[in-house]
């Protein structure tokens, strides 16, 4: 064939674009591919595509689409953790003249990758889906807002993760860091096509939790159930609330500014460029208006998750609930005011600097708050130690550190020094992981039961926590050393023999968290196995306080066969206090959203369409973008949108549920 | 206690937050102000009628931050009670964000502009 026809049907990809002369990418891809085949084949052979198809991948019901969330979540993170594991490998071993065993090619790609999964493809899908679960059993609704949207959403960021998990064998990623800034992401600097498989990604994920956003924005304004005002919200709600309008009023920053250095290497703008009156830094400006609200995005539902976890183990009404509402919107508003503090150095003068840092140093104000409410919700309390609990804990010691750490960066001159530094590694890996990432493990702790009507096995839970927390010291004050003798973050070889223990240290407390993982793994197994044990016949295991307890675990499709009415903050400690009987009859029957393909189609079809935008495939980019418009616009022709739940099947539901309660007491 | 716990009206959920439709003639003002704020722009433009460029671009702005006003009233429906209020409140907070943006990024980048870019002061030097 022609070389024109070859171009013409595949673009830039060929056999080259195979990584077949990195044996680590061949070996990963051996690896991968197997465990593939095992998984689709297992899948085949007990038949179970026609039921992941028909109650899974179409389904609308925003449990099941969370449940996926945290599946996404945790298979990215297991991705995400390796690559830590290949760069701490790295540079422990790259000391006196060893190269180490990565070069530099796949080095860069590695932290890039690193970054962008942790936060867009585990933080992000592990918020998301707490929410999508929690959020509407909270508030007493029966589903989301726009359910189809919420499914479409979910495939939408699924699809990003696939684009990003495509580079890794057909390609590569970026070199960039983890926000690809210009002049290198351009075209001059970067012609392959690692930064475009970055970008796509992040565009066709972004639509998806932009839409998200929306929809449970609109759900928590639209569809709380009677009486709850706002000020008797649960407090995750309300963080939720905040989150989600933190999402719509800044990833469409994210989109514009991708989008222009999409122009500048498709078709020749100079936004960002060095020449013709572009600007490199009017990139890291924007992407900055967008990336410290991501920060709050990711931590706000964090803060809500132990806000229950702590007054429900605590047996207490959360402490200042009005102030804790209060801060979170506060921390709403100023982390706009903020984004300047990533780039003190890049020399916008004193006064600017000064603005920012103030106002920096302001946040921590509020979130100070939060800490003291936590803290005097303990005080006096009857605590139990279960596992949410423990990991709130542990978030309070690990946070301070984190948010200290965070104020020192916050005064200009000390950011001058520490600048790019490990010492900023260090910074934002103790508050993402200590919150964040410990706020989604206390939160899958706590409502595991609720989803799948038994506990996690605390043996193994607890295991896990502890190689989780002392892991992460391990693994990051080694950094905060590092950094303040000055050694900056992306090397991949030393020439100071000193510094080796430090790398070696934290190389160890990698493999702590290792552990932890796979602790959590085992004891995802072992819960499974034993649930019979661990059974919730209740669906109230933690005697909690809130009303996604008053429904049975897991909760049935419509959630509360009547739509509770609402007296109180602890709406079903209030219920349970004045001896709430549950209705046993006069059931109707409940009107509900019916499954749709459509969402997994169209985001398949985004997905396709992004590739062809990578590998300059534009056939295979117009035909899958034509074919969206058609599925899109077929969509409002599908008239069989909802159905009703006939009273029958509510009263089965429900007797079932009447005879599980009666048999536990 | 039962009974009040479950008002058993899920249907009721759509509360009534005050939508208002509209009304043909509200279509027409409105249609016929949005015409109007458009030709004026036009008519400025084409005609010359101001002797100054700049202060032609500052009335288009001014006539086009009235067309957005113009647009929310008749065409959203929005007012101070639509959506509970919602509505307001999200106007406001958008705004919110916008301006410390825009104004944050014009800041900034007029700093950096003026400290990182010496080659322009150069150049304009010469």
């Amino acid at each position: 064939m022609s070389p024109d026809l070859l171009k013409l049907i595949f673009g830039r990809l060929g056999f080259e674009s195979l990584p077949l002369h990195e044996p680590i990418v061949v070996g990963t891809f051996v690896v991968v591919a197997l465990g593939g085949a095992a998984l689709l084949g297992g899948l085949t052979y007990f038949r179970l595509w026609g039921y992941l198809w028909r109650e899974w991948f179409t389904t609308v019901d925003h449990k099941r689409i969370g449940i996926m969330y945290m599946i996404l979540g945790i298979v990215m993170l297991l991705r995400g953790f390796a690559d830590a594991l290949m760069m701490r490998g790295q540079q422990m071993l790259a000391f006196g003249g060893s190269e180490g065993y990565l070069n530099a090619h796949h080095y860069d790609q590695v932290f890039t990758a690193h970054g962008v999964i942790m936060i867009f493809f585990v933080a992000m899908p592990l918020v998301t889906g707490l929410m999508n679960y929690v959020v509407p059993l909270q508030i007493g609704a029966r589903d989301v807002s726009f359910p189809f949207l919420n499914n479409f959403s979910f495939w939408m960021t699924v699809g990003g993760a696939v684009l990003v998990m495509a580079s890794l064998f057909i390609g590569e990623f970026a070199r960039t860091g983890w926000l690809a800034y210009p002049p290198l992401s351009n075209i001059g600097y970067s012609p392959d096509v690692g930064v475009d498989y970055y970008i796509w990604a992040l565009q066709v994920a972004g639509v998806g939790t932009t839409l998200s956003g929306i929809n449970l924005i609109c759900t928590i304004v639209k569809l709380r159930c009677p009486g709850m005002t706002m000020m008797k919200m649960p407090v995750f709600t309300w963080t939720s609330l905040c989150t989600n309008v933190l999402i719509v009023a800044s990833f469409p920053v994210l989109t514009v500014v991708l989008a222009l250095l999409s122009l500048d290497r498709y078709v020749g703008t100079n936004f960002f460029t060095n020449d013709f009156g572009g600007s490199p830094m009017m990139y890291v400006n924007l992407i900055w208006i967008w990336g410290h609200p991501e920060v709050y995005i990711l931590v706000l539902p964090a803060f809500g998750i132990f806000s229950e976890v702590t007054s429900t183990f605590s047996g207490k009404r959360l402490f200042g609930y009005t102030s804790m509402v209060y801060a979170t919107v506060v921390i709403t508003i100023l982390s706009y005011l903020v984004w300047l503090h990533h780039f003190f150095t890049m020399g916008s003068g004193a006064s600017v600097n000064s603005f920012f840092g103030i106002t920096t140093m302001i946040i921590s104000i509020p979130t100070g708050a939060k800490m003291f409410n936590w803290l005097f919700t303990m005080y006096r309390g009857r605590i139990r130690y279960e596992l949410p609990m423990m990991w709130t804990i542990a978030f309070m010691l690990t946070f301070v550190i984190g948010g200290m750490t965070g104020v020192l960066l916050a005064v200009p001159p000390a950011d001058f020094v520490l600048h790019n530094s490990l010492f900023l590694i260090a910074h934002f890996h103790n508050v993402i992981i200590g919150g964040v990432v410990f706020g989604a493990f206390a939160g899958i702790s706590y409502w595991f039961p609720k989803a799948f009507g038994f506990k996690l096995d605390p043996f193994w839970g607890k295991l896990s926590f502890w190689f989780w927390v002392t892991g992460f010291y391990l693994a990051f004050m080694p950094l905060y050393v590092l950094g303040l003798m000055g050694v900056t973050r992306r090397l991949r070889v030393f020439d100071d023999p000193s510094l080796q223990i430090w790398f070696v240290i934290a190389a160890i407390g990698a493999g702590l968290v290792l552990l932890g993982i796979m602790c959590m793994l085992v004891q995802f197994a072992v819960s499974f196995l034993r649930r019979e044990q661990l059974k919730d016949v209740t669906g109230d295991p933690w005697d909690a306080r809130t009303l996604e307890w008053a429904t049975s675990s897991p909760p049935p499709d419509y959630n509360f066969a009547f739509t509770p009415v609402v007296h109180d903050n602890d709406a079903w400690w209030d219920m349970k206090r004045r001896g709430y009987q549950r209705p046993l009859t006069g059931f109707r029957p409940i009107h509900m959203p019916s499954s749709t393909g459509t969402g997994i189609i169209l985001a398949g079809l985004a997905t396709a369409m992004g590739f062809g935008l990578i590998w300059y495939i534009w056939w295979l980019a117009a035909v899958s973008f034509i074919a969206m418009l058609a599925v899109g616009i077929g969509h409002t022709f599908n008239y069989h949108r909802d159905f009703d739940i006939p009273a029958d099947d509510v009263i089965r539901t429900e007797d079932a549920r009447t005879k599980l309660l009666a048999g536990a007491k | 206690m039962s009974t009040d716990t479950h008002a058993a009206h899920a249907d009721d959920h759509h509360h009534d937050g005050g939508h208002s439709h509209g009304t043909f003639s509200s279509y027409m003002l409105g249609f016929v102000l949005s015409v109007v704020l458009t030709a004026i722009p036009f008519w400025l433009v084409m005609s010359g009628a101001l002797p100054n460029k700049q202060i032609t671009a500052l009335v288009i702005m001014a006539f086009a931050v009235v067309q957005i006003v113009v647009h929310m009233i008749y065409f959203l429906h929005m007012n101070t009670t639509s959506e509970n209020g919602w509505s307001m409140m999200a106007l406001i907070f958008t705004i919110v964000m916008v301006v410390i943006a825009l104004s944050g990024s014009l800041w900034v980048m007029s700093h950096l502009n003026s400290n990182m870019m010496p080659m322009h002061q150069m150049s304009g030097m010469n």
